[in-house]
């Protein structure tokens, strides 16, 4: 393949082809399991590091592998992947592991990575596709943290609440009371509050880029003033 | 010379959105007033701040849009969202509930969608149902009608709103509540044991419907809206409950009278599901519309886990709208009944 370079996809990845709030891929977890910032790390280092593994070896194999077979072959591998990663997060956060339930073997069927193991690595060598699979997992990961922080702070007025979970008893006091004697706001933490706060999260996104574009038009040269059409009546000049 | 030449049609529609909205918040009015007798200055207080917030939202959003501000203000279409969401709100509701309620149903349901006229979905209707799951505790906490207890007076009814923690309130559960929890009684002895049941309804609630059906009546003879909707909503809601009324027992479902009086039945039956954006368009499919409706409010009062249960049955069927028209179109003149034959 063409050369590809890095800055690139790592603008793709956060920002300008974000998995999440521009391809709107992935949504199912996004929508599910972001109540609070912990769920939300949680579940995306699970999705960074499935994207990775998957990413490198489809990139190895990707000469072997005929067209025909290569959808079937791809899913065994991120099946195999995300089996790890869930045995992994049994061991080492099982709690975690409990609550994030049935959305870390979903994974497996999560169409990023699908997509990114069938439209990138598939055609690129492996530096490329596991530094796309890294960024790609980084952006996603990215707007799951800052859902899951305002859906914990508007549904319990508390943020980094239960980070013990993940990172161990040092994490205990981690947790902020953003808002004393807050009356929880249940439809934060419910799904129709997911929905919400993407939607308002793809509206900001928009707004930025609208922002600079039109920036970017006021700084390029304006056409010289007047019109270009040959003058044919009147006097001429 | 030239002519001014006007061809037809010459009708001439007196009725702008301004004076819809307004003949919607006069019909309010009984009903407002009879809440007020019963529950105290509660709802008049939900109305008057919700009322400020919602001009703020509207105001707010249509700033953000750069829409004129004069000419959508004066539609008085955010003013009645407020009032129809507030007459909803239990009295003496915290001043943060009635803000969080009113402005989720002007930024959140009406704005968002694109304004009057873009919304799917019935925006006083969208901030109850947002306000009940999120706050199931305050927004069930109903106080005694009069001749059940102390009604607080005007002072209280502020200190309610505006310093809720102060305030110390009494909640009594509503007629629907009481025939929910039932699982015992024969309905002749709920009525009995029972304060909250009145001579066909609840205390109090039997009156707060017959002022709103007065109200309806009125907007029904002012042409603001058709008799279709509501009528087909009452018909089948009474018809669902006498056909379970299971002749009192202790599973019955309530009597039809009790429910064509009790909870917010007149009340959504002639202000919110008339609204005209939200409902079925075709006079055909406002009766199935109206139909579904009270077959969903029966279903949903009597096995559903909330006591009443309009909103929910009202969001329901605004979804199912569009389909409704799509199967109702009326016949053109000069094309056949049968679809896609002319």
């Amino acid at each position: 393949m063409t050369d590809v370079s890095y800055k690139d996809l790592s603008i793709n990845g956060l920002w300008k082809n974000n998995p999440a709030i521009v391809q709107l891929l992935g949504l199912c977890p996004l929508l599910a399991v972001t109540g609070t910032v912990v769920n939300a790390i949680g579940l995306g280092l699970a999705t960074i590091m499935v994207l990775v593994i998957s990413n490198s070896a489809v990139s190895l194999i990707r000469g072997v592998v005929s067209d025909a077979v290569r959808l079937p072959t791809f899913v065994m591998i991120i099946a195999a992947a995300v089996t790890c990663i869930e045995l992994l997060m049994q061991a080492f956060t099982y709690e975690l592991f409990l609550i994030l339930g049935i959305f870390l073997p979903l994974i497996t069927t999560n169409c990023v990575i699908l997509g990114r193991a069938d439209g990138f690595a598939a055609k690129n060598a492996l530096g490329p596709a596991l530094f796309d699979g890294l960024i790609m997992g980084v952006g996603f990961t990215v707007v799951l943290v800052i859902l899951g922080a305002l859906r914990e702070l508007a549904g319990t007025g508390v943020l980094f609440a239960n980070m013990d979970l993940l990172f161990g008893p040092q994490a205990v006091n981690w947790q902020i009371v953003v808002m004393p004697a807050y009356q929880p706001f249940l439809l934060a933490i419910l799904p129709p509050g997911a929905f919400i706060c993407t939607g308002l999260i793809i509206v900001v996104k928009n707004l930025i880029d609208s922002t600079i574009k039109k920036r970017q038009n006021a700084l390029k040269e304006r056409p010289v003033k007047g019109s270009k059409r040959v003058r044919v009546t009147g006097a001429v000049s | 010379m030239a002519l001014l030449r006007l061809t037809s049609p010459h009708a001439h529609g007196p009725m702008s959105t301004q004076r819809v909205m307004f003949c919607v918040l006069l019909a309010t009015v009984p009903g407002v007033l009879v809440l007020t007798w019963f529950f105290g200055y509660g709802t008049l207080i939900n109305i008057v701040f919700g009322a400020a917030v919602a001009v703020g939202c509207e105001a707010l959003a249509l700033t953000l849009r750069r829409r004129p501000l004069g000419f959508y203000l004066k539609d008085l279409s955010a003013l009645v969202t407020a009032v129809l969401l507030c007459i909803a709100l239990p009295p003496y509701a915290p001043w943060w509930l009635i803000a969080a309620g009113v402005a989720s149903s002007i930024l959140l349901a009406k704005h968002f969608y694109g304004g009057l006229g873009y919304n799917p979905f019935n925006p006083a209707m969208v901030g109850y149902v947002v306000l009940l799951i999120s706050f199931p505790v305050q927004m069930t906490a109903w106080a005694p009608p009069r001749g059940l207890g102390p009604v607080p007076g005007f002072l209280d009814a502020l200190q309610a709103c505006f310093n809720p923690a102060g305030f110390d309130g009494i909640t009594m559960a509503t007629p629907l509540d009481v025939l929910k929890l039932n699982n015992s009684f024969l309905i002749e002895d709920l009525w009995s044991e029972n304060p909250q049941f009145g001579r066909w309804g609840g205390v109090g609630w039997e009156w707060v419907n017959i002022a709103f059906l007065a109200g309806g009546a009125w907007l029904l003879y002012m042409r603001i809206f058709t008799w279709h909707a509501p009528v087909a909503m009452l018909v089948s809601l009474a018809l669902l409950a006498a056909i379970f009324y299971d002749g009192g027992s202790s599973a019955s479902g309530g009597s039809p009278l009790f429910h064509l009086l009790t909870g917010a039945t007149m009340f959504g039956a002639f202000f919110i599901v008339t609204d005209p954006v939200t409902s079925a368009v075709s006079l055909r499919g406002r009766l199935i519309y109206g139909a579904l409706i009270g077959a969903l409010i029966y279903v949903i009062r009597v096995r559903g886990n909330y006591p009443d249960a309009v909103a929910f049955a009202v969001l329901i069927m605004n979804f199912a709208a569009p389909f409704i028209d799509y199967y109702t179109q009326p016949r053109t003149y000069g094309h056949s009944r049968k679809r896609g034959e002319s």
